[in-house]
């Protein structure tokens, strides 16, 4: 058994098993990272490349610790701090990488597409760690893969995204990604952070009212706010944003059931997500970072695999 | 195809092998038994049963390993991991590893870095079903050896198990 893709640009491309190999592999290492010894020698081989475009703390931190533990070797790339800044383009980058022998690239960049079109000119796999406004797949399967451990199940399952649907690729990602495994999905926010079309798109259900999404929903993730990608005003504060589509304590202990709240990192405390949420025992926040390791680890371990 | 043992044959090599490992470790005092995943398993638990049925549950510790991720040729092909399960520490203590067929040796060197990892145990002794003497690889031989066999690298040999294959037997194919 093995990957259908040579590379992982985004859910979209994945089938079924390929995200419940993916999933049961890295419950594989997440036992791998409570032993003595966190570490493993199957990639001792490979030598990995983290080409990161854009800002990330989580996402680059998770993506080389999870490269560090399978004993790969790592290269680290910012864009601010590298030759990008003098005019090179992507691609003369990357070939002056891989001329080094390196065998895999992971990218963040803050074009939709950057990994698809890096993909069409090198032979080496690319791991997408967030492309624009596009995806973030790695960021989906540790979702889902703490989703199912918390919950047990990712069928059936009704998830809310809550926040800035347009501008997230992680919503899109676990959109994707739950559809294909047979889970319920909600959309929550305001009109003008949900795109127009999304219900003939995706087959998603659109909430406008928070609190009603939250009553509907078994886990909520909750999005945050990207200001840096909104060119205009599209909600009038983030106070008033709060005030609206903030997720409070009261709101949790008004509801009939107990649900899971979730978020990608990093958290706008007081605006998405209130302190005594984000830190409450509904919260599964820093499961999700553990968790991202183990899904990298995952990855990168089946990626390298498939090679021959 | 031609048998190597049956499935009464099996059976008696079990039995023996249990008492073979008591033998050298009373009680079982500071003794833990390993199976290797996927296949060792089969054999590891009904090696476990036997010395249950004879020293009582409470004194056996008894784990599963994996060496998936350990393996020497991840990217000649790709192998799905098997859980490992080791609740207990095998500091200081004497490691009995089982598992079905030897034969290259190589699984057995990917096990014995896998089991390093877990701490220091203070000896490792090796126990298989079947060992195909001549085609090792690695300078690594069994403790405890149900059946020695001299076979060719074109041949293959399947051990059946009654969970999986619905028969219980060891060919050559």
């Amino acid at each position: 058994m093995k990957l259908s893709t040579k590379h992982l640009l985004g859910i979209k491309d994945l089938n079924k098993e390929d995200i419940q190999l993916i999933l049961s592999t890295a419950q594989q290492f997440k036992e791998v990272l409570q032993r003595p010894v966190k570490k493993v020698p199957s990639l001792r081989d490979v030598t990995i490349v983290n080409l990161f475009y854009e800002n990330s703390t989580r996402t680059r931190m998770s993506f080389e610790l999870a490269e560090r533990r399978l004993s790969a070797d790592v290269l680290n790339f910012t864009a601010s701090s590298s030759s990008a800044a003098k005019g090179e383009t992507l691609l003369d980058t990357v070939n002056n990488i891989l001329s080094m022998k390196v065998d895999m690239v992971v990218m963040r960049h803050s074009a939709s597409g950057a990994p698809h079109f890096l993909a069409q000119h090198i032979p080496a796999a690319i791991v997408n760690a967030g492309d624009g406004i596009n995806e973030h797949p790695t960021q989906a399967l540790l979702d889902a893969f703490s989703m199912q451990e918390r919950l047990g199940k990712l069928e059936g399952l009704k998830v809310a995204i809550i926040g800035d649907i347009m501008h997230s690729r992680v919503a899109l990602s676990n959109m994707y990604l739950l559809k294909k495994m047979g889970a319920e999905i909600m959309v929550a926010g305001p009109p003008t952070l949900i795109p127009k079309y999304i219900t003939e798109a995706l087959d998603v259900r659109v909430e406008y009212n928070v609190q009603r999404a939250l009553e509907w929903c078994d886990v909520a993730n909750v999005l945050r706010i990207q200001l840096e990608r909104q060119n205009q005003p599209l909600f009038s504060s983030l106070r008033e944003y709060n005030l609206a589509y903030g997720i409070k304590r009261k709101l949790l202990d008004g509801l009939k059931k107990e649900i899971v709240i979730m978020h990608p990192g990093p958290i706008n405390r007081g605006v998405e997500l209130d302190s005594d949420v984000a830190d409450g025992p509904h919260s599964i926040v820093l499961n999700q970072v553990e968790n991202g390791v183990a899904v990298r680890m995952a990855v990168l371990y089946l990626l390298a695999g498939r090679e021959n | 195809m031609k048998t190597i043992l049956s499935e009464q044959q099996l059976a008696l090599t079990v039995k023996r092998l249990a008492h073979q490992i008591l033998e050298n470790n009373l009680q079982l005092s500071n003794t833990v038994i390993i199976g290797l995943q996927p296949r060792g398993v089969f054999l590891s638990n009904r090696i476990v049963a036997e010395l249950k049925k004879i020293v009582g549950e409470a004194a056996i510790h008894y784990g599963k390993l994996d060496i998936t991720f350990y393996r020497d040729d991840v990217r000649k092909s790709l192998h799905i991991a098997n859980a490992t399960d080791i609740p207990f520490s095998i500091e200081n203590k004497h490691v009995v590893l089982i598992d079905d067929v030897l034969y290259t040796g190589r699984t057995i060197r990917a096990a014995l870095d896998a089991l390093l990892d877990f701490g220091r145990p203070s000896k490792v002794s090796l126990c298989v079903l079947i060992d195909r003497r001549f085609n090792r690889e690695l300078p690594i031989q069994p403790d405890y050896t149900g059946k020695t066999i001299d076979t060719i690298v074109s041949e293959k040999v399947k051990v059946c198990w009654k969970e999986r294959d619905e028969r219980e037997e060891v060919v050559l194919l």
